[in-house]
């Protein structure tokens, strides 16, 4: 275990993040004040069944959270919680330093909850307008989100024609009426086509830009991976990991194939000093892996044919929040 | 305040786009003009009054003209009026759910009571609406009766009017409020407008029925909301309740019918807000 990274090793992807259990210690990263979401303990239980388990998170003024777990994980029932539909069993939890689904904290709050409702017999103009007079806001406020979502075109359209990704643009047009400080979106890239997505990423990185906070749910870890400055990990109710991207995808690893091996460890030691651990790969071959920060790649090839060793190949590999992702929620179970 | 303002101009706006807001009230329209002008006008235009429950043929007449207005207006309220506003209103209150758009609504921010209530007065404000259109079209329809028959137009009692006008608000009111409590409760529409329907046609009749063979249980079936709709309808009526017009009764006087139709309706919305802020919303 490397405690200064928080890591353990596990499985044939190397390095995943030690699965640390934040209920207990509540979420304290960062200063508190600056936390614009931040929940202690937080549960909910349906019938005997804890859909979530005692969660402490916090989300910081301006950032970009991505909240990831599989299906049924609680994602949902947790950005529930913080928006005051579905009261915890247990725990707390502050939204804009207030109760969550307190009408203060919502009005600056935009959020997009398991898909979009609509009246369908309304247009997309209508439906806005008519969430718009709930937060006493205008056309203008309308009109400007609709255009920020790319909408206009179809905006007097019944919202029953609308195809999936076009009504799931609508729900974050809805949350962003009246530019609110915290968006919470779950899933908005459902139904989306490749450029909806890129178009989606985009958005929330000129949110971001703009100061607005995002809590992000998705199952799309690359798009997570890209928009996220820190994400939570949440498996079978329990934030199993919180923390940047970056930390959360770990070291780059230097991954050699030579023969014979004990020679190439020997020579990437001399030649550059990095240490080398046996490994083998998904095949049941021998590979030479280490930590390649630092690493001078170039002086290793160099001291591995001076040595004469037989160099099948060098590569430097990033391991994708995916791959991480997996290795985690695998571990869990 | 404004919160609850706001929430009632919002669903206002949506109800009046809704196509459901305009077919039912097209619907409690055409059954006025079938019920109360086309049917009678027809035993009297053919002479077979039997045609139409066998009344005279000058009280025939009379039924249509200006002056029978207060009666004709609030005739047809406990009964087919009754049902179509618990309906509009159990649609109101299921088909949010089944849209999702209680999320997206309690999500911005009215607060639960507000939304609410915002609700209600929308709905409140859809009924007053149809009591006034409905008051015009009838009024219209028989000042054309009193045209065509080249009858003395006479304006209605004043008092009788205003009474019929309160009556059938209260009595749409009271069915409102039922249709807006079974659509939170049940959270969808069609569960709903089932049993409300179940409700309103058939259990209070065979309630009814029941009473007649067990001493004392009317005193259940006098209280129950059809019996209070009916009275206060009843009470309005020259015949009190007793020619035979569906849903018009005479169990209860007026005064007795209006607290009772009162008390419904208070219990009624006190349980929606209640359900409605009470349970978490999937």
């Amino acid at each position: 275990m490397d405690a200064r990274r928080g890591y353990v090793q596990a499985g044939r992807c190397g390095y995943v993040p030690a699965l640390m259990s934040r209920g207990a210690r509540g979420a304290d990263d960062g200063d508190m004040n600056d936390h614009i979401v931040s929940t202690d303990r937080l549960t909910k239980h349906y019938g005997g069944r804890a859909a979530v388990d005692g969660i402490s998170l916090g989300v910081r003024r301006g950032e970009v959270y991505g909240f990831l777990g599989p299906n049924g994980a609680g994602k949902t029932t947790t950005l529930r919680m913080l928006l005051g539909l579905v009261r915890p069993t247990s725990g707390t939890a502050s939204v804009h330093g207030l109760a969550p689904g307190s009408p203060d904290a919502l009005r600056r709050t935009g959020s997009l909850i398991e898909g979009p409702g609509f009246f369908p017999y309304l247009s997309g103009v209508d439906n806005l307008l008519v969430v718009a007079r709930y937060r006493g806001l205008g056309r203008y406020d309308v009109d400007e989100a609709l255009d920020r979502v790319e909408l206009t075109s179809r905006g007097k359209d019944r919202f029953r024609t609308y195809s999936l990704g076009m009504k799931q643009r609508l729900g974050v047009a809805a949350a962003l009426l009246g530019r609110p400080d915290l968006l919470i979106l779950d899933e908005p890239t459902n139904g989306l086509d490749p450029a909806g997505m890129a178009s989606m990423r985009r958005l929330i990185h000129d949110l971001s830009d703009d100061g607005q906070t995002v809590l992000l749910s998705s199952h799309l870890l690359a798009e997570v991976q890209q928009c996220c400055d820190r994400v939570g990990v949440v498996v079978e109710g329990r934030l199993s990991y919180e923390g940047t991207v970056a930390e959360l995808r770990g070291a780059r690893m230097l991954e050699v194939r030579a023969e014979p091996v004990d020679r190439a460890v020997r020579a990437v030691k001399a030649a550059t000093g990095a240490a080398l651990d046996l490994t083998e790969d998904g095949d049941g071959r021998t590979v030479l892996t280490g930590d390649a920060d630092g690493v001078d790649v170039p002086a290793a090839i160099r001291g591995l044919v001076a040595e004469g060793v037989d160099v099948h190949a060098v590569a430097i590999r990033e391991r994708s929040l995916e791959d991480v992702f997996l290795t985690m929620t695998e571990a869990t179970r | 305040m404004n919160a609850l303002a706001h929430s009632a101009r919002a669903e206002l706006r949506r109800l009046l786009r809704w196509p459901a807001t305009w077919v039912l009230g097209g619907v409690w329209l055409t059954l006025q003009l079938l019920f109360a002008f086309a049917f009678p006008y027809i035993a009297y235009a053919t002479g077979d009054p039997d045609a139409f429950q066998g009344g005279p043929m000058d009280q025939l007449l009379a039924s249509m003209l200006p002056q029978s207005l207060p009666e004709t207006l609030i005739a047809g309220t406990p009964m087919f009026g009754g049902a179509i506003v618990m309906i509009f209103a159990a649609l109101t209150v299921g088909s949010a759910y089944n849209w999702g758009t209680w999320k997206t609504v309690l999500t911005q921010g009215p607060g639960r009571g507000a939304a609410t209530g915002g609700l209600v007065a929308a709905v409140g404000v859809c009924v007053a609406g149809l009591v006034a259109v409905s008051t015009a079209f009838t009024y219209g329809l028989s000042l054309l009766v009193a045209a065509v028959e080249s009858q003395d137009i006479v304006a209605p009692a004043w008092g009788d009017f205003f009474a019929s006008v309160g009556g059938s608000a209260l009595i749409l009111g009271m069915w409102a409020a039922a249709g807006l409590f079974l659509g939170a409760l049940t959270r969808g529409p069609a569960l709903s407008v089932g049993l409300g329907l179940l409700w309103t046609f058939a259990v209070e009749n065979l309630l009814r029925g029941a009473a007649a063979l067990i001493d004392g249980f009317d005193v259940v079936t006098d209280y129950l909301p059809g019996s209070g709709a009916g009275s206060l309808a009843g009470s309005l009526t020259a015949a009190g309740g007793g020619d035979g017009t569906p849903g018009v009764l005479d169990v209860l006087t007026g005064t007795q019918a209006s607290v009772l139709l009162g008390v419904y309706v208070a219990v009624f919305l006190a349980l929606t807000f209640t359900l409605v802020k009470r349970r978490d919303v999937a």
